[in-house]
């Protein structure tokens, strides 16, 4: 009895052994393979590289290559991504007087001493206290080009900052007669406009992030008045103005003035400033030096006691900052939105200023209905929460009646329907997200989520960077899991880059952080319609190919030595010989698919790139499908079977060759390997679109190499062997016409329904589009116009 | 099949790295290969350039297959069932297991004449030749003549290995069980007594396996020398430098043992026994008439429901008689011309309708 239960066990055992080529150990290495391959056609690709920079792409990882042509939801960084990032200091507005300088010169070097069109002159003493706070409120620090013959320091001056917006503004200063030059032993020097040369002991800088929005500096004069000058985002400034009756008026028009710069896609920066007194400053000198000590929780400690100083602040005026749009992004824009991908703009800035961007790129088209979900819109009512939900509701009502209920018709329906934009801000998401603890939070959240993924376009202004995360967080999460990519180029698009399943960092001038931890680094953001649309595609394609063809090629493979445990009664003898088997996935199958899988093109790159509705034809995955799936197994079956069952009645006889000597059981496997290994090489040939050099080389090489190597392991009594089970057999296979016949017969027979389905779709397709066809041929070869 | 490439012109674009500049130049590299545009072709299947195909495919497939079935269709083949399960049958005393040496005769009768060379094979059913447990158990050096293996003999042949303290050559379980039936074929003539057909027993065996591969141990003068320190496998009468009187056919390089080493595919299975050749171009081999089989009954296949056949057949160029590879290649010939025949139809209809409608098979 026991002997039965270890006899089965140890058949249980043999037959994992004999069947376990199924799984396809080897394809993980091939994939692996691909991967890390195919990423160097990204960073090799000359269209990505960047003159400015004098940098291509850069490849962090090799994992993704394949969802940079699933994706679904792209979030975009405003700043820098769809921007150029390159400031220029447009105008200006003191005390609600508005400044505008001659814009077209903003090399600024001729312009020290030029003439300034002045609409409506501020009070001198509060203009001068406005450029003071421009020169002395960063973080810019100069390089000086030491020419010998250089008479003047100031001509030869060049600002280096981490931030765009800095230099934008120091040199906006120097336009106005306020210059720059330097610090030196702690003081910053700054140049009026009578040339003279001011001194200003930097007593504290209290730095720049991304939760505060503003910056401030403490420094001293010559005079001995400490001063605090403050800038930063309006919303950040605005509620620690002095709250006097006169100052909040004045806040108004200069409130009024942010707005209409902010329409006009600028970037406003208020400035404010503070005089402190020697006790005063005492304290504040004490309280910062100890939480800059702190050991523990310094972070916060920093961040209360910057929150104590920047208190009761004087407004002087506001800066408009212009953001140029970069090269080709609405473009590329249109083309990511007709290959139908949501595209979400994240990003920190004012409602209106990042409004104007989008229509600016394309984002918003004038057609399109704005659905608007912000402070201002909520405001009005006095429970936020309850106009929230009306909101909600409604839009909601909206969205639906107008969208069929089927999503399936959904990115059709883009194109016949009504086009809606959402607009939210960062205030309103936390009141959706994480709203009063009860259950309709969860409500509102859904509700939410069904009018985002109904809107062509969704704007989120206001983003703190933890937000922009958990954006992209929940919508990783919904339903059906849609990849998202993120594209970003700043410290504060880190976390979403990081959050979403493809980031992708822009190589921009506010560091490197972006890049660094992104997936792929692209220097600009047009590059991202060749990323996805073409390599992503293509890549896609390529890995589902390969994946399918590996486990076909291996049910191809095993089915027929399944089918010989019924003639060979259930004994787990291999059909193949130990050599083939092993050298199956190794040798004889895998270059031809890892080549397949870097090079094919099933549709040129040009054409990639110019169509993007290519891309959907491949969204959802659409390759790995149950569908194509149970193709490739029904198709494996078949020549499986056909292998098989062809050679066992083909065995059906006294002999197969002239001089009536008999074959065994290894002449019995090598008839089926040898067609086994021709037609999943056939198959791939078949598939294959693009045919340089080396498909053909490794097509034809492996096939070739096969019959070398059968020929060579048949040729030689192997001292090392145990057996000599193979000893001519390939060649005495060889010396029958019937074997010859039968497998030219087979390979056919199994390669039948592939070359008729081929057939049927290409009739199908070719004469839908040219009824005309073109005069027979045996097989014409299309040349690809691959013009550079 | 033309297959030209275009070469693809290397042309540099774009503004150079200026001469002698510090920076090093990170512009990849613009060549055909890292752009992914290498020359290529594209293949096009279309159904004018496919159709044709396959009316050239069910052109060439069709005549093969017509000559292959005629040819086949002429290789007599008579196949005679001896294993005696009939209770009328002669060989029926033999089944039983004491009767040893048993012999038994079978009368037939040839329809037709057996022309050019005939051959006699002996065909088991029901043998599982290809069990795994049974195509190990051999020791391929030990056949080759090796002498460490002939006195040692690999653990693979296990239970076969040594018999009573002593190797067993050849060893393994395909030696042990070799066939051992002994037929031989009469003609029975106007004569009162019948002629025997003489029965040719070298050449039946691969060139190869009876040069190269099977070899008698080295050393000694007789073979029974060489083997010595050997005994012979169980179930053998005669030890193996015994299975027969030529010296190049005794051993391991006896014909029939070797043969009887190339373990068969499938569990029905022929094996060439002997060569009946032709005497000259007037007479046929075997002419039209009655003939008897006389078998020495020694192997026993009862127990395991086999059944053991005689089979006399001629040849041709595609070895022996195979319906299957004809009918075969006619199926598909015409399945591939008749799919031209359809496609082109569907195609030329198309062509001639309007260029709005889709077509649906």
């Amino acid at each position: 009895e026991s002997l039965k239960v270890l006899k089965m066990f140890t058949d249980f055992l043999s037959f994992m052994v004999l069947f376990n080529f199924i799984i396809p150990v080897s394809m993980y290495v091939t994939v692996e393979m691909q991967k890390f391959l195919g990423s160097f056609f990204i960073s090799w690709d000359k269209d990505f590289y960047d003159e400015e920079i004098n940098e291509g792409a850069l490849v962090n990882t090799s994992d993704l290559n394949e969802e940079l042509g699933q994706v679904d939801y792209i979030f975009t960084d405003k700043t820098g991504t769809l921007t150029e990032n390159s400031m220029e200091f447009i105008e200006c507005c003191i005390d609600g007087h508005k400044y505008k300088g001659a814009a077209q010169d903003t090399d600024g070097l001729s312009q020290t001493d030029g003439p300034l069109t002045y609409f409506d002159k501020a009070d001198k003493n509060r203009e001068e206290l406005f450029l003071r706070a421009l020169c002395l409120c960063h973080t810019v620090e100069v390089k000086t080009n030491d020419t010998v013959d250089g008479p003047t320091e100031s001509a030869a001056l060049t600002y280096m900052s981490s931030s765009p917006d800095e230099i934008a503004l120091v040199k906006g200063a120097k336009k106005y007669g306020f210059t720059f030059v330097g610090i030196r032993n702690g003081h910053m020097r700054v140049e009026n406009q009578r040339k003279e040369i001011e001194e200003y002991e930097l007593l504290h800088t209290l730095n720049f992030d991304a939760v505060r929005r503003r910056m401030s500096v403490i420094v001293k004069t010559q005079a001995g008045d400490i001063l605090l000058f403050c800038k930063g985002a309006d919303s950040a400034v605005f509620p620690r103005v002095q709250n006097h009756e006169i100052e909040l008026t004045k806040a108004h028009v200069e409130r009024a003035h942010v707005e209409r710069n902010a329409m006009d896609g600028y970037r406003t920066l208020c400035v404010a400033f503070k005089e402190i007194t020697p006790d005063d400053y005492e304290r504040i000198n004490r309280q910062l030096i100890e939480a800059k000590m702190a050991l523990q929780d310094r972070e916060e400690k920093m961040e209360k006691v910057f929150d104590d100083i920047e208190t009761n602040m004087n407004l002087i005026g506001a800066t408009a900052v212009e953001d140029k749009l970069q090269d080709e992004a609405a473009e590329t824009i249109e083309a990511l939105h007709s290959a139908g991908l949501k595209v979400w703009v994240l990003t920190g800035d004012k409602m209106e200023t990042a409004k104007s961007t989008c229509y600016a790129c394309r984002l918003f088209q004038t057609s399109t209905e704005l659905l608007e979900l912000t402070t201002k819109t909520i405001e009005e009512s006095e429970r936020k929460e309850d106009r929230l939900h009306e909101l909600l509701i409604e839009y909601r009502k909206k969205l639906l009646h107008d969208f069929p209920k089927s999503t399936r018709s959904l990115k059709k329906a883009w194109t016949e329907h009504q086009e809606y934009g959402l607009i939210i801000d960062g205030s309103t998401l936390s009141l959706i997200l994480n709203s009063s603890q009860d259950s309709s939070s969860n409500n509102y959240k859904s509700i939410f989520l069904q009018i985002c993924m109904k809107c062509t376009a969704v704007l989120c202004c206001r983003m703190a960077p933890l937000q922009k995360a958990q954006i992209v967080r929940m919508v990783k999460n919904l339903k059906g899991s849609p990849i998202t990519l993120s594209i970003g180029d700043g410290a504060n698009d880190v976390s979403m880059i990081l959050e979403s399943h493809v980031g992708i960092g822009i190589k921009g001038k506010e560091g490197r952080q972006a890049a660094r931890n992104s997936d792929y680094a692209v220097p600009k953001f047009k590059h991202l319609k060749k990323l996805l649309l073409a390599h992503g595609h293509l890549y896609y394609v390529r890995i589902a190919h390969l994946v399918q063809y590996f486990f076909y090629k291996n049910l191809c493979f095993i089915l027929p030595q399944f089918l010989y445990q019924f003639f060979c009664g259930f004994s787990q003898q291999p059909l193949y010989d130990a050599a083939y088997l092993t050298m199956y996935n190794i040798c004889f199958t895998s270059l031809p698919i890892l080549a397949y899988s870097l090079l094919e093109q099933h549709i040129n790159i040009d054409t990639l790139t110019s169509d993007p509705r290519l891309y959907m034809k491949i969204s959802g995955n659409a390759m790995l499908q149950l569908g194509p799936f149970l193709y490739w197994t029904f198709l494996a079956a078949f020549e499986g079977t056909v292998f098989f069952f062809g050679t066992y009645f083909l065995f059906q006889t006294s002999s197969l060759e002239e001089n009536a000597k008999v074959y065994g059981n290894w002449t019995f496997g090598t008839i089926v390997f040898t067609v086994l290994v021709f037609t999943v090489t056939l198959k791939l040939a078949l598939d294959t679109r693009f045919w340089t050099w080396i498909n053909h080389f490794v097509i034809w090489g492996s096939l070739a190499f096969y019959v070398f190597f059968s020929f060579f392991w048949g040729g030689i009594i192997w001292p090392f062997l145990k057996q000599q089970r193979m000893y001519f057999v390939f060649a005495q296979m060889l010396s029958s016409v019937s074997t010859w016949l039968a497998i030219v017969l087979l390979i056919f027979i199994s390669l039948f329904p592939e070359i008729l389905l081929i057939v049927l779709k290409n009739v199908r397709r070719r004469s839908a589009r040219n009824p005309n066809l073109e005069l027979p041929m045996l097989l014409s070869y299309k040349h690809i116009d691959n013009g550079y | 099949m033309a297959m030209n490439y275009n070469a693809k012109d290397e042309v540099d674009g774009g503004p150079q790295c200026p001469p002698g500049g510090p920076a090093k130049n990170r512009r990849p590299d613009n060549t055909a290969f890292k752009q992914q545009r290498l020359p290529a072709w594209q293949p096009i299947l279309t159904a004018g350039t496919v159709l044709p195909t396959f009316f050239i495919i069910g052109l060439i497939f069709i005549p093969i297959g017509i000559g292959i079935f005629v040819t086949s269709n002429n290789i007599r083949e008579i196949e005679i069932d001896y294993t005696g399960t009939d209770p009328s049958s002669p060989c029926n005393k033999c089944l039983s297991p004491n009767a040893t040496p048993c012999y038994c005769t079978i009368n037939f009768t040839l329809e037709q004449s057996f022309e050019g060379n005939v051959f006699m094979y002996y065909g088991l059913s029901n043998f599982y030749q290809n069990h795994r447990r049974y195509v190990k158990s051999r020791d391929d050096s030990q056949l080759n003549g090796d002498s460490s293996a002939l006195l040692n003999p690999s653990k693979e042949c296990e239970p076969y290995r040594r018999n009573e303290d002593k190797p067993i050559a050849p060893c393994g379980a395909i030696a042990n069980s070799m066939f051992n039936d002994t037929l031989e074929l009469f003609l029975v003539g106007n004569e009162s007594y019948p002629t025997p057909i003489p029965l040719k027993k070298k050449g039946i065996a691969w060139w190869t396996d009876k040069n190269v591969k099977f070899r008698n141990p080295s050393g000694g003068e007789s073979l029974k020398e060489r083997f010595k320190g050997t005994t012979k496998p169980v179930n053998w009468v005669k030890p193996v430098y015994m299975l027969d009187s030529e010296p190049d056919n005794n051993g391991f390089i006896n014909e029939d043992f070797i043969v009887w080493m190339r373990t068969a595919a499938l569990p029905t299975f022929r094996k060439l026994y002997r060569l009946i050749e032709r005497k000259s171009d007037l007479h046929p081999t075997l002419p039209a008439g009655r003939y008897y089989l006389n078998i020495t009954y020694n192997y026993p296949v009862h127990s395991f429901d086999g059944r053991k056949r005689m089979i006399l057949s001629t040849i041709s160029w595609m070895g022996g008689k195979n319906p299957f590879l004809g009918i075969a290649y006619i199926a598909i010939g015409s399945i591939s011309f008749l799919l031209g025949v359809v496609l082109l139809v569907i195609n030329h209809k198309y062509r001639n309708s309007s260029n709005t409608a889709d077509i649906t098979i």
